[in-house]
This record gives C-alpha cells, sequence and structure tokens, in this order.
C-alpha cells in the first residue's frame, strides 16, 4: 500500500469512527424522547410527566378488561410484569387487542394510576408459528405447570 | 496470483462489461425462479400465523427488502471507501448504481411495512425509532442520488458520493439495533439475531429463498445499471467505439 493510499485510508475511517461518536453522543443525550413509550414502571416511579400526551406500553393483564355498558369504552390493565396501570379508551381496538397481547396507548395521564387513552395500537412479539404449534407449546407448558404442582404436593 | 489476477482483469471496464453481460441472463434466470418458489412456499404452503393470521405473509417481500435495503448501503459504501483509497472506476460505477437499487428498497420496505402496519398495529405510520431510522435511510439514498446528478464531472461527482454514503453509513446499526436500544412500535429481530431464529421453519424456508432471491436481483440489476454506466463513462475509447461499431 503507497503512503498516499494509506493517508487516505487513515484519513477515511477517522471520518467514519467521529460520526460514529457524534452520533452516539447525539443519541444518547436523546435516548429519552427516542423511546416510542413509557413502562408501566417509569409510569409508577414517576419519571412520565403529567398533564402531557404520552404514550404507555405493555402487556394486558388476563382477566382484567371490562365493557362499560356504552359498549364502547373498555378499560384494562397493562403491566411490565412488575407495575400496573389502568386504561380507559373510548373506540375500535386493533384485531390484535386481546389479554396477554402487547400494546401501546396514547393518552394522559390522570391521577396516580388511571390512563385515559385517545388511541390503542397493538404491538405483536418476534414469534411466527402455525396456530397448531402455538396451541401445542401452550398445553405442554399448562401440563409442565401442573406437572410441578402435583411434585410440589 | 491467478486471484488477484481475476480482480485486475475485472476492474478493467472493458472485461467487466463484457463478463457482466454474460453473468446477467443467468443471475437473473435464477432469481425469478427462486422468486417463483418463495412465492409458492409462502403463499400457497407455509401455515398462517398463530396470532396475526394470513396478514403476516406480506412479510415475506417486507423482511427481504428492508434487509436489502441496509445490505446495499454497506456495499454502496463500502465501494465509495475502496473508490476513495485506490481510485478504482469500477468501484464508484458500483457505488453510483447502487443507489438508485437500494433506493427503491427502501421504499418498498417503508410501503409494505405500512400495509402490515394498519391491519396489525392499527396505524399506517409512528415515529417509532425503527420506522424513523428506515426513513432517514431513504433520504440518504436520494441524497445520493442527488448529489451525483449535481456534479458535472462524474469522478469529482463519485468522490462526493463516496463521502456522504460513508457518513451515512453509521445509521445501518442504528436501524439494526433501534428496536433492541429503544422501546418501539416495531418488533424485535426474529431471524437476524445470535439466538435461534423465533419463527417456525415452514415459514423461515420462504422467507429465505425470497432473501436470496433479492440478492440476485440486486446482482444482477446493479450489473446493468453498472455497465451503462461504464459506457458513458468509457465513450470516448477504442474498446467502445469499436463495440458501437460492430453492432
Amino acid at each position: 500500500m503507497t503512503p498516499k493510499r494509506r493517508q487516505r485510508m487513515l484519513l477515511i475511517a477517522s471520518m467514519v469512527i467521529g460520526v460514529g461518536i457524534a452520533a452516539g453522543f447525539a443519541l444518547k443525550a436523546f435516548n429519552e424522547n427516542l423511546m416510542f413509550f413509557y413502562t408501566p414502571t417509569a409510569v409508577v416511579a414517576g419519571e412520565a410527566p403529567a398533564d402531557h400526551l404520552i404514550r404507555v406500553g405493555g402487556l394486558v393483564t388476563t382477566g382484567s378488561v371490562q365493557r362499560k355498558s356504552d359498549g364502547l369504552t373498555v378499560t384494562f390493565d397493562i403491566t411490565d410484569n412488575k407495575d400496573t396501570i389502568t386504561v380507559q379508551y373510548t373506540g375500535i381496538l386493533p384485531d390484535l387487542f386481546r389479554e396477554g397481547q402487547g400494546i401501546v396507548a396514547h393518552g394522559r395521564l390522570q391521577g396516580d394510576s388511571l390512563f385515559v387513552a385517545d388511541e390503542v395500537l397493538a404491538k405483536h412479539d418476534e414469534n411466527y408459528m402455525p396456530p397448531e404449534v402455538a396451541d401445542a407449546l401452550k398445553t405442554v407448558h399448562e401440563e409442565g405447570s401442573r406437572g410441578t404442582v402435583v411434585t410440589t404436593d | 496470483m491467478i486471484f488477484s489476477n481475476f480482480f485486475h482483469k475485472m476492474a478493467s471496464p472493458k472485461h467487466f462489461y463484457r463478463i457482466a453481460g454474460r453473468l446477467i441472463p443467468w443471475l437473473a434466470g435464477a432469481c425469478l425462479l427462486l422468486v417463483l418458489a418463495g412465492l409458492y412456499y409462502g403463499l400457497l404452503v407455509a401455515p398462517p400465523d398463530y396470532q396475526q393470521g394470513d396478514s403476516y405473509r406480506i412479510m415475506f417481500i417486507h423482511v427481504p427488502a428492508a434487509w436489502m435495503s441496509l445490505f446495499i448501503y454497506v456495499v454502496m459504501a463500502g465501494a465509495g471507501a475502496i473508490g476513495l483509497i485506490w481510485r478504482i472506476k469500477l468501484a464508484e460505477v458500483i457505488t453510483i448504481s447502487s443507489a438508485p437499487v437500494g433506493a427503491s428498497f427502501t421504499f418498498l420496505a417503508l410501503v409494505t411495512g405500512s400495509i402490515w402496519g394498519k391491519p396489525m398495529w392499527g396505524t399506517w405510520w409512528v415515529w417509532d425509532a425503527r420506522l424513523t431510522s428506515e426513513l432517514i435511510l431513504l433520504f440518504l439514498y436520494l441524497g445520493v442520488i442527488a448529489l451525483h446528478s449535481a456534479i458535472e464531472d462524474r469522478r469529482m461527482a463519485a468522490r462526493a458520493v463516496a463521502i456522504l454514503a460513508l457518513v451515512g453509513v453509521i445509521n445501518i446499526p442504528i436501524i439494526h439495533y433501534s428496536v433492541e436500544w429503544w422501546n418501539t412500535l416495531h418488533q424485535g429481530p426474529t431471524v437476524t439475531k445470535f439466538d435461534k431464529p423465533s419463527i417456525h421453519l415452514s415459514m423461515l424456508i420462504p422467507l429465505l429463498l425470497m432473501a436470496v432471491a433479492f440478492k440476485l436481483y440486486y446482482v444482477f440489476v446493479v450489473l446493468m445499471r453498472a455497465r451503462c454506466e461504464v459506457l458513458e463513462r468509457e465513450r470516448n475509447t477504442v474498446w467502445v467505439r469499436e463495440l458501437a461499431e460492430e453492432k
């Protein structure tokens, strides 16, 4: 490699590394703004601003979905398996909405633990499998937990 | 020795033009076969998803297109660096020929993602880290194309474009890790991670078939574009004139 080429290579390498470091600092500075939603833990810890439109995301707690008598208003709890908050929403829910599903709600906190949403989006995970496999996994899981109950008894 | 000879020969525009011309039909044929196989297995053979039903099948276009949008950018920036350091004309040609193909795949990934997002998430678009960084990638590609056409002198243009491509390369790891570094509405990685893929084999096979087909598509289209670019750049040389007289 000629000295000239080596010099050009070093120049390019330092440019790319420099841009990388700058981008790293910028992203670190804006880290919070880049988060699409707050977790229930963050909300309970008071990290989410009150009286501001924000998004919260978590899994819909099983058995928590309740419909009001008007047929459109729903309340449900979302959790990140540490803390839980209650979401109230009036409108049409996405097809993927169900208990145990990850969702992201956009709206405002009211009081300590009620979140009034004006939009609810469903977040699906990275797992793809045929329905039979999902059923089989579920059965194995249930049998497995039943098995442990038997052995502990 | 034979290896480096091969590369020197390939780097000469004349030989590149000839060899690329011979490769293109084979690559295009293989691409077509793989697309047909991928679509057949993806749309007819693969089972529906346990959560998303049949809607998930758009993944067989969306995911390979998104992978290609990143892959082509890395190739473009890599060829740009080679062109800058070694001043190899063919590397410059590959850089600029890749940009429109990469931009198309990025656009395809964004559009199919949007069409997928509406029924599944409940929205066409959100400003989460993954979607936003992918949109920036589209603008980078468009910037490369615009910068190239704004500078008259081809060699100057190639250098300017290479620097822009290299600055933008930082966006590639950001796009890839955006779903891990930040909360996003977009899902985390299914295949491109160190764990085993969290997708059933019957769905993974058509996905990989389509991914290879898209790679072949890129290679043969970029070779076609590069041949045109080579002819334009070398239009005053003896071999191009002889070629024109033959026809």
